[in-house]
């Protein structure tokens, strides 16, 4: 079997807790992200997920294992990871195209003021920003348009992994469905690869290739890696429709509600943590479900890869 | 409605500023009443000198009231001033002068508004004039004491905002300076005056020492604080898009930490300003601190507080440019 494009290779990651011992984050995990894939990492709070955003992106130290990508070790942060945090990190002295203009100028040091600004612009106008907007402040800004101004600055720069922080986590409801449809419509045109960090179950089945789900800490490890086998392009009206929607869902919601906890690890002793692949597709055309015992159509299958 | 307020509080500032100076006018206002002093003839003078009485002793008569002839009488006693207060004053021989009591009333030494607006006006009208090394405007006493306080401010301002970007970036650094920062501070600037002027022997250097010892210390620890809390945030954005510590510090500490290193040097201004008006008071020579204490030893209160208000006024103007930059620089969250 190949390597994936992303590779996390037994990371373990550990912390003082304050008296004496250490925190076992996680321990082990292993799991790989495709080159094009969008893959969403669902998990209760405390659970670790942003300890692994922060690994991955470069700006905490793993204290054991490996992250690969592209065949190469990762180490420190790398304008080949770009990152979305969940409280936008725009620099609030400097207008919206001028924070995009920020990440442009230093992913490509030999580009002119003015190319740089053009393609800051381009990305602005692609999450929707353009004309007066452009040049306000953050602190001017909603908290929806900070985040599409922070989207645009990080997919501005083609990073091979984009990193996103529970992007929409400090929105209302409402624009958080805007902006997850001017996500989806950027990423559909650029074959980029997506790490999601989100808690929100609807949000991951409307925009990943695969979910992540992690149990709880400490400890806690990627359990299963549930393939949404929704076609693209996915609407969310739509979607809701299709047969496979709230089997998938009924399954996340499952996990999450008490499979997450039950499944919350002791330290593994060297076990290796390889998320069982989960496919759950009741379309009917899927070749594995056709074995299934037909009066029982309903049933879920769990499926080892 | 904001305007409703400035123009209140317009009024109220005008009227304190006229009330107070209607209580100063009151204060100081002389009574034009008794008897004034004499005022001699040029022949009446003249007969008073052959008889060798000494100028300033018909001054001081004459301003008491003496007429001419009770002068002719003190100056055919042919005894010096002294001698005469020694045997008891000129009543005592026999000299008839006006009554102690009808003499006029000592004017009040303090000077009146009117006088302080007539100097104030002499000099806002002619600040650079040069008639001597202890006589010269106050434009050009104010320029010495300005120049010393940018000389000394800007080293001092080149020396902490780097060395505070050290200690603010290096936790190593901020303990090892810790300790020297936090026993050097709370020194008085005129402290250093005496080591400064043995080591440095200058005088002139010597206050630009002051300046420089006494604004680093602000710089030094706003530049520090704000630096050290930068939000680890806005950090990250540097690190993920791979920027050099040098372009980091440029580009996202230094903007981020501005309005707190612009607060320290404000604080700083103002106490150079401060300081050097003492410094200058104790090493003399030039400059507008010397100026108030030239003019406390010859008695000139008037041009004495002419000196204070214009220090008040430039340390006003001082601070409202840093107070301009403070809100240049400054960014809502």
């Amino acid at each position: 079997m190949t390597k994936p494009y992303l590779s996390i290779e037994l990371l373990t990651q550990q912390f003082p807790d304050g008296a004496g011992g250490t925190l076992t984050v996680f321990e082990n995990s292993t799991f790989g992200v495709e080159q094009g894939e969008f893959v969403c990492i669902l998990g209760h709070s405390g659970c670790g997920k942003s300890t692994l955003m922060n690994v991955l992106a470069g700006l905490a130290e793993r204290t054991s294992g490996a992250v690969i990508m592209d065949g190469e070790q990762i180490s420190g942060p790398s304008l080949d990871r770009g990152v979305v945090f969940q409280n936008y990190s725009l620099l609030p002295w400097l207008s919206a195209l001028k924070n995009v203009m920020f990440g442009v100028a230093a992913r490509h040091p030999d580009w002119s003021k003015a190319e740089v600004q053009a393609h800051s612009e381009k990305y602005l106008a692609m999450v929707g920003l353009d004309g007066d907007a452009i040049h306000r402040k953050p602190s001017q800004l909603s908290g929806g348009m900070r985040q599409r101004v922070s989207i645009a600055r990080a997919f501005a720069n083609h990073p091979k992994l984009l990193l996103l922080d529970e992007p929409f986590g400090a929105l209302d409801a409402l624009t958080r469905g805007t902006i997850q449809d001017e996500l989806l419509k950027i990423w559909n045109g650029t074959n980029q690869t997506v790490f999601m960090i989100t808690h929100d179950i609807d949000e991951a089945i409307l925009l990943a290739d695969r979910i992540l789900l992690m149990t709880n800490g400490p400890f806690a490890r990627v359990a299963e890696a549930v393939e949404i086998t929704i076609p693209r392009p996915r609407r969310r009206e739509e979607i809701i429709d299709h047969p496979n929607y709230y089997a998938i869902r009924n399954h996340l919601v499952h996990f999450l509600g008490s499979r997450s906890n039950e499944l919350a690890g002791q330290s593994g002793g060297g076990t290796v943590h390889t998320p069982e692949t989960i496919r759950i597709d009741r379309t009917g055309n899927d070749p594995l479900e056709s074995d299934d015992d037909p009066t029982h159509p309903a049933q879920l299958r769990a499926v080892n890869e | 409605m904001v305007q409703k307020i400035d123009m209140r509080s317009t009024v109220l500032s005008l009227t304190i500023l006229l009330i107070g100076i209607f209580i100063w006018h009151v204060a100081t206002h002389v009574p034009d009443t008794g008897p004034k002093g004499v005022v001699l003839s040029q022949t009446e003078t003249d007969t008073l000198l052959g008889k060798n009485m000494l100028p300033e002793d018909i001054e001081y008569y004459s301003a008491q009231g003496v007429e001419f002839t009770q002068l002719e009488q003190i100056a055919s006693l042919n005894l010096s001033r002294a001698m005469i207060e020694a045997a008891g004053g000129i009543r005592a021989l026999g000299i008839s002068v006006p009554d102690e009591n009808s003499a006029p009333a000592p004017g009040s030494l303090f000077p009146s508004p009117s006088q302080i607006g007539t100097e104030l006006w002499a000099t806002v009208t002619d600040p650079f004039y040069v008639a001597g090394t202890n006589d010269m405007g106050y434009g050009i006493q104010m320029g010495y004491s300005l120049l010393r306080v940018l000389i000394g401010y800007s080293l001092s301002a080149a020396v902490a905002i780097p060395l505070g970007f050290l200690i603010g970036m290096s936790p190593m650094f901020y303990k090892a300076l810790d300790p020297f920062i936090q026993v050097l501070k709370p020194i008085s600037p005129l402290a250093w005056m005496p080591i400064a002027l043995f080591t440095i022997g200058d005088s002139e250097l010597s206050s630009i020492f002051v300046i420089f010892i006494c604004s680093l210390w602000p710089m030094l620890t706003n530049t520090a604080f704000g630096v050290a809390n930068v939000r680890s945030d806005w950090v990250n954005v540097a690190r993920t898009h791979e920027l050099s510590t040098t372009k980091t510090a440029l580009t996202v500490i230094l903007p981020a930490a501005a309005p707190t290193i612009i607060t320290g040097m404000r604080i700083s201004i103002g106490i150079a300003w401060l300081v050097i008006v003492a410094a200058e008071m104790l090493v003399g020579g030039t400059g507008i601190g010397y100026v108030v204490w030239n003019e406390w030893n010859g008695l000139r209160l008037d041009r004495m507080i002419v000196a204070i208000l214009l220090i008040g006024v430039v340390g006003m103007l001082l601070d409202t440019a840093f107070a301009r930059l403070q809100r240049a620089v400054a960014y809502a969250e």
